[in-house]
Parts: C-alpha cells; structure tokens; sequence
C-alpha cells in the first residue's frame, strides 16, 4: 500500500490564501485569518489582534509594494501558536516602510508596523528590494 | 464592508460625526472626505462619534491624526467617542490617547470642546 507522502515543512493546519493588491480586498485577508485563528484556543481580543496584523500587513504591501499585483497569505496552526506569512513581489520597499514608530505627535502614516510589532509575539521582516517582502508574525496561544 | 458616515450640526459651530462600520484602507478615503469637507467648509470644532465603529485600522487612525493637525492649524480640535475596548487599545498603544480627546459620551465630548 502505498504511504502518504510526507511534507516535513508543511503542519497539518495550513491554510494558503492569495489576494489580488487591492484595497477592497483586505477585509477578505483579515477575515480568512481570524476564521483560521478561531479555530485555535484565542481569546476574542487576540483574535482582533491577528486581524489588525495581517490587515496592517496587507496595507503595507498595497502601498509600499510597487509592481506586486498580488499578496500571499500563509497561516500555519500549532497547538499554541498561529503563524502568518504575508508576501508580496513587488520591487521598491524602502527601508523606512517597515520601520516602527511611536506617535508622540501628530504625524499621519507610519503606524502599520508598529500595530504589527505591538500585537504579534514574533515578527520578522525578510526584505528585498528587487523581489518583494516577506513578512513572518507569530501569535501565542495564552488563553 | 462599509462604512456609513452621517454629519449633523450641534450647538454652535460644533459638527459631529457619526461613523458606523469598519474603517481600513478601502473605506479610510470615504471618512476623509467627509472630515476634509467639514474643514474645508470652515468647521474647526468637530466630535467624531465612533460608537458605532467595529474596526480601525492605521489608516483610519491618519485619517483622524490628519484632521486634527488640520482643525489645530485653526485653533480647533477633534474630540472622539469611544467605548469599544478594542478599538480603545489601539488608541492606547499607538499613544494617541495623549493627543486626542477620547470620551465614553457625545455629551462629554462635546462639553470638552467648550
């Protein structure tokens, strides 16, 4: 008989999502994940948490990510944690467009990467100026 | 996912904002225009009623971060209405709680103008 094949970079929770770079497009992102986060042990708030995430994420792509006409969403479920992948291919990311900042003033912009390292546990920024973003984030299991 | 926003006059120059739905990067433009009309228009002095809102993202935050600094050029400000605990953390842990007036009525929001 013949044994499944075993995909040893692949968990059993796995969902994949592609979106067209669009602004309309983002509350789809936003709401397939938290779908995906509902089935794990989250509380309510942390699911907002995750959605405001890859929704900053998705923003981020839309606007800084010239030339990407569509953005990956990977969401992989352990009994404890939920871990997003979003990844765009589009060239011109400036480095300050995944910088973090705090509003002490008034300052329009700038916020998205801050939601994202605020509310995420890990997140990690893999740049390339000529192919796109890729952005990994991770969200605990608490409750 | 919408956003519905309503403008109505109060007491004196007063105008106050009532926004019901999500507020992301698709809807963020629709309350920026009616904020960016208010000021256009003269009215400095404005209460944005978030009571009603279910999500804010970054954008929806510049958006209301922009009137503020417009309104300010004027001698005005922006007070808003909030109770959604959600919606409040975000306000909180991007720190601007310290520049806008946040109030859990329309009533203390508006007396807070004065």
């Amino acid at each position: 008989m013949n044994q499944p094949i075993a995909h040893p970079n692949r968990s059993a929770g796995l969902v994949e999502l592609r979106i067209p770079s669009k602004a309309e497009w983002v509350a789809v992102a936003r709401l397939a994940v938290a779908a995906v986060a509902n089935r794990l042990n989250f509380s309510i708030e942390d699911i907002e948490d995750v959605k405001l995430a890859v929704a900053e994420a998705c923003t981020n792509c839309i606007q800084h990510a010239h030339g990407s006409d569509q953005i990956e969403i990977t969401c992989e479920t352990d009994s404890d944690a939920l871990t997003i992948r979003v990844r765009d291919y589009g060239q011109g990311t400036r480095p300050e467009a995944i910088q973090s900042r705090r509003v002490d003033e008034p300052r329009v912009g700038g916020l998205g990467v801050f939601l994202i390292r605020s509310l995420m546990d890990a997140v990690e920024y893999d740049v390339h100026p000529e192919h796109g973003t890729n952005l990994v984030m991770t969200k605990k299991v608490t409750a | 996912m919408d956003i519905k926003v309503n403008v109505r006059e109060a007491q004196g120059d007063t105008y106050v904002v009532d926004l019901n739905g999500e507020i992301d990067v698709y809807t963020s433009p629709k309350v920026k225009d009616a904020i960016g009309d208010l000021i256009d228009k003269g009215h400095y002095n404005l209460v944005i009623n978030l009571e009603k809102v279910r999500y804010i993202d970054s954008t929806g935050l510049g958006v209301l971060i922009g009137g503020l600094k417009r309104v300010r050029e004027h001698g005005g400000t922006v007070n808003l209405v909030c109770t959604n605990p959600q919606i409040k953390k975000i306000f909180d842990i991007t720190g601007l709680v310290k520049i806008f007036g946040i109030y859990d009525d329309e009533d203390a929001a508006m007396k807070a103008l004065v």
